[in-house]
């Protein structure tokens, strides 16, 4: 607690020695896991995004729903796309379309809001990324396993978020 | 018995009104300034200094109170078997309950600590005490202003306000009166630094304490400024003036001030280890070297973590991702790692030589476990460290945040560091605060002993709840976990409704710890005796003997028995080796590495993306 000489700088203890040493090797190993992952893993952070002004989003989302639209579900088309590029719109409180995809097969999935921050959660799965106004976020999807999945929102978008939920179908 | 520390120099000259024509160089020009002989330490308390740590101390335990109201009342809504509060209600709470608690009676506690650290810890005096009070008041008008906005309905934004969320532009203006004040605050710090340097007012170097809270007021400066460039632009946004605001640019801003200021937290929150260390047990840092080092790593690397926020966010490569998560090369998390164990160390060096030298974790058993302080601070150590730093360094991981951001994980994480670990071990600090700068006689002591560990086990239940909840997916900020409303039902398990029982049971614990806290703090400096205190601990039975003796004996013969006089220095050190730390520390990393490792597989499992 009290002033200490100037000079501080003296060597450590053993024990002290030993515990940087296996501090900083972990230290290491923690900072290669991220390229190894990079290079190894097949979960990645997409890192492809473009400007889009939130109302052209808006169209190319309706166009692509209208294009691919194979059935209703409460007053959202449920959309079975070909491989591809496939769009997904967040928006106060709604998840736009209900996309169909098949098992095994990579779409190219453009995420985007038009309106607040939303927050992409695919449960359960448990995948989460960030839809922003004005960006659209590319993301390389391969679904592994089939069935009916939920889409909630889990960035604080206003008053009714806690409605906000959507669905994704994946057949085999 | 106390007296007054012989490596200090001797009173003032007198000042004259202007400088003199010559100084002696070792009588270097010292302002007097009117200040009282503390009777435990002998330090010089300046009291313009001790007017502004009361005022900011209590502020501090004032938003303390507010936000745990809000806490109690978040915690009933969450909890799905009460669900308290309406939707709208829930998340205008949510608002007010994180600015009080991150942000108000975090800064309010660190600015009495500057207070502290800047005049008394160093023997000086306050410069410009009348901008201490334009900090006081502008941060005072900012925290009422943004709950008055809030619970007015006008900003049901939550605390991160992200835009194009938008809220009146009171609430931004909070904000930055806020900040402003916190600014004057830090600089204010360094100037009485200097000064004090400057008039010789201390010897050596400034102390370790004084050295965290320095790396602190470093960060802090550039945690407001990039306040700043998040909260003017949003509200000139909100008035109008401009016509939009990327959502990125804010992320990015906010978070450049969102988490640095818990870094803030974090620098002072170690210093304030190192004191409680340092009255509890008498513990002196083992190595200077080694701990000031840490506070270098956290002074140059912790900025980069605030991506740790935008890991998932459209915009950012790779490579921006992992060079800035990584803390450059996660060389902050060495820091880190350093204190886990210099601290713990400490103490167990000090215990040591008072004679619990046995085995391995002797010490561990007599350590002084009924002195709040002590108690505050090992638990405190616990809950950062532990749970909060392993959660942290993992939810940080680029890939791994995928199956973690804004799920209720995120929070389990700060509720661990923030709310355990930090105000923990300002709530143990108050403690001594109330006796040696309050000089009132600490009133319901059994209350202020048994307090740190009700509150550590509602904490941990909290901590606990919230990040098993969230392994299963559950979002945050989320009013309505079994999704009534919503458009199409949601597969989340059933058994997050037991876990957030888990963590709603721990909540009202914790809330009773927090109560326990507040009910010594008002019941001590409202009905506690006026005393001149003599010594810094609480509880002389603790083991620790009274800082006079044990703190401010000049270095080479503090307290030491005469039987091993005969001992030099390194075979002293050999003696007295913190090995029990050490195991602690493995067993720690041991934790660490299966917590981590078991996330990469978690993240294995999950649909392939890229």
């Amino acid at each position: 607690m009290m002033a200490p000489p100037l000079v501080w700088w003296k060597p450590l203890g053993r024990l002290e020695k030993s515990w940087v040493t296996i501090a900083v090797v972990w230290c290491v190993f923690l900072t290669a896991m991220m390229p190894l992952w990079y290079f190894m893993g097949r979960q990645n952070v997409p890192a492809t995004s473009y400007r889009v002004a939130p109302a052209h989003y808006a169209k190319l989302v309706t166009e692509f729903a209208e294009k691919y639209k194979t059935g209703e579900e409460k007053g959202i088309p449920v959309v079975t796309p070909p491989v591809g590029d496939v769009y997904l719109q967040a928006k106060a409180w709604q998840w736009y379309p209900i996309l169909k995809l098949k098992k095994g097969e990579t779409y190219r999935l453009h995420l985007s809001s038009t309106d607040f921050q939303h927050g992409f959660s695919l449960q359960p799965v448990n995948l989460n990324l960030m839809a922003l106004p004005g960006y659209d976020y590319v993301i390389n999807l391969t679904p592994t396993s089939s069935g009916e999945f939920s889409l909630v929102c889990n960035e604080y978008c206003f008053l009714g978020h806690h409605l906000m939920v959507g669905k994704m179908i994946v057949i085999d | 018995m106390a007296t007054a520390a012989p490596h200090f120099p001797a009173a003032p000259t007198p000042w004259s009104g202007r400088r003199a024509p010559t100084i002696e160089a070792d009588e270097p020009e010292q302002r007097p300034f009117v200040h009282r002989i503390c009777t435990a330490t002998g330090l010089k308390v300046d009291l313009a200094a001790q007017r502004l740590i009361m005022a900011n101390a209590v502020a501090a335990v004032v938003f303390l109170l507010t936000g745990g109201v809000y806490a109690l009342l978040l915690a009933l809504t969450r909890w799905q078997a009460i669900h308290l509060l309406p939707a709208q209600w829930f998340y205008r709470v949510l608002t007010a309950h994180g600015f009080d608690m991150l942000v108000a009676w975090i800064v309010f506690f660190e600015m009495a600590g500057l207070y502290f650290g800047g005049t008394v810890l160093l023997n000086a005096r306050l410069v410009a005490p009348k901008l201490g009070w334009l900090q006081f008041g502008l941060m005072l008008a900012g925290g009422v202003l943004l709950n008055t906005v809030v619970l007015m309905g006008e900003a049901d934004v939550a605390y991160t306000a992200y835009v194009p969320l938008k809220a009146s532009p009171l609430f931004y203006l909070s904000y930055i009166l806020f900040a402003v004040g916190a600014l004057i605050g830090v600089l204010l710090f360094i100037s009485t630094w200097i000064v004090a340097r400057h008039e010789k007012r201390y010897e050596g170097s400034v102390p370790l304490v004084v050295y965290g809270l320095l790396t602190a007021a470093g960060l802090a400066l550039y945690t407001l400024i990039q306040g700043t460039m998040a909260f003017l632009p949003a509200f000139l946004w909100s008035l109008g003036i401009m016509e939009t605001l990327d959502p990125g640019y804010y992320r990015n801003t906010f978070w450049g001030f969102g988490h640095p200021a818990q870094q803030v937290n974090l620098a002072a929150m170690v210093a304030v280890w190192y004191l409680l260390a340092a009255i509890t047990t008498g513990a002196k840092p083992l190595n200077e070297k080694l701990s000031r080092t840490a506070f270098v790593l956290y002074f140059l690397f912790i900025n980069f973590g605030s991506v740790h926020h935008l890991l998932v966010d459209p915009g950012y490569s790779f490579l921006y991702k992992v060079v800035n998560t990584s803390y450059g090369m996660y060389l902050a998390v060495l820091g880190s790692l350093i204190h886990a164990f210099s601290i713990p160390a400490a103490f167990e060096v000090a215990l040591r030589k008072k004679g619990y030298n046995g085995g391995l974790f002797q010490w561990l058993r007599k350590a002084p476990w009924k002195e709040p302080g002590f108690a505050a601070l090992a638990l405190s150590l616990i809950g950062f460290g532990w749970v909060g730093g392993i959660t942290g360094v993992t939810i940080g991981t680029e890939q791994l945040n995928m199956v973690i951001h804004n799920t209720l994980r995120v929070p389990g994480h700060f509720h661990a560091t923030v709310a355990w670990g930090t105000t923990l071990a300002f709530m143990g600090l108050t403690y001594y605060v109330i006796p040696l700068i309050f000089r009132r006689e600490l009133k319901l002591v059994r209350w202020a002993q048994l307090q740190p560990y009700v509150f550590s086990l509602g904490m941990l239940l909290i901590a606990a709840g919230l990040i098993a909840t969230g392994i299963q997916g559950a979002p945050r900020r989320h009013w309505d976990i079994s999704f009534s409303g919503a458009g199409f039902p949601v597969d989340i398990p059933n058994t997050v409704h037991l876990t957030l029982a888990v963590f709603g049971v721990g909540a009202l614990i914790a809330v009773v710890g927090a109560g326990m806290y507040l009910s010594v703090v008002l019941a001590s400096v409202f009905l506690g005796r006026r005393i001149e205190p003599t010594s810094a601990v609480l509880v002389s039975s603790s083991g620790a003997g009274p800082i006079g003796e044990v703190v401010l004996a000049p270095a080479g013969n503090s307290g030491h028995g005469g039987a091993r006089a005969h001992l030099t220095e390194e075979e002293e050190e050999r003696l007295f080796e913190p090995k029990g730390t050490f195991v602690i520390v493995l067993i720690f990393l041991g934790f660490f590495a299966t917590y981590y490792l078991a996330n990469w597989w978690l993240l294995g499992r999950g649909w392939g993306v890229s």
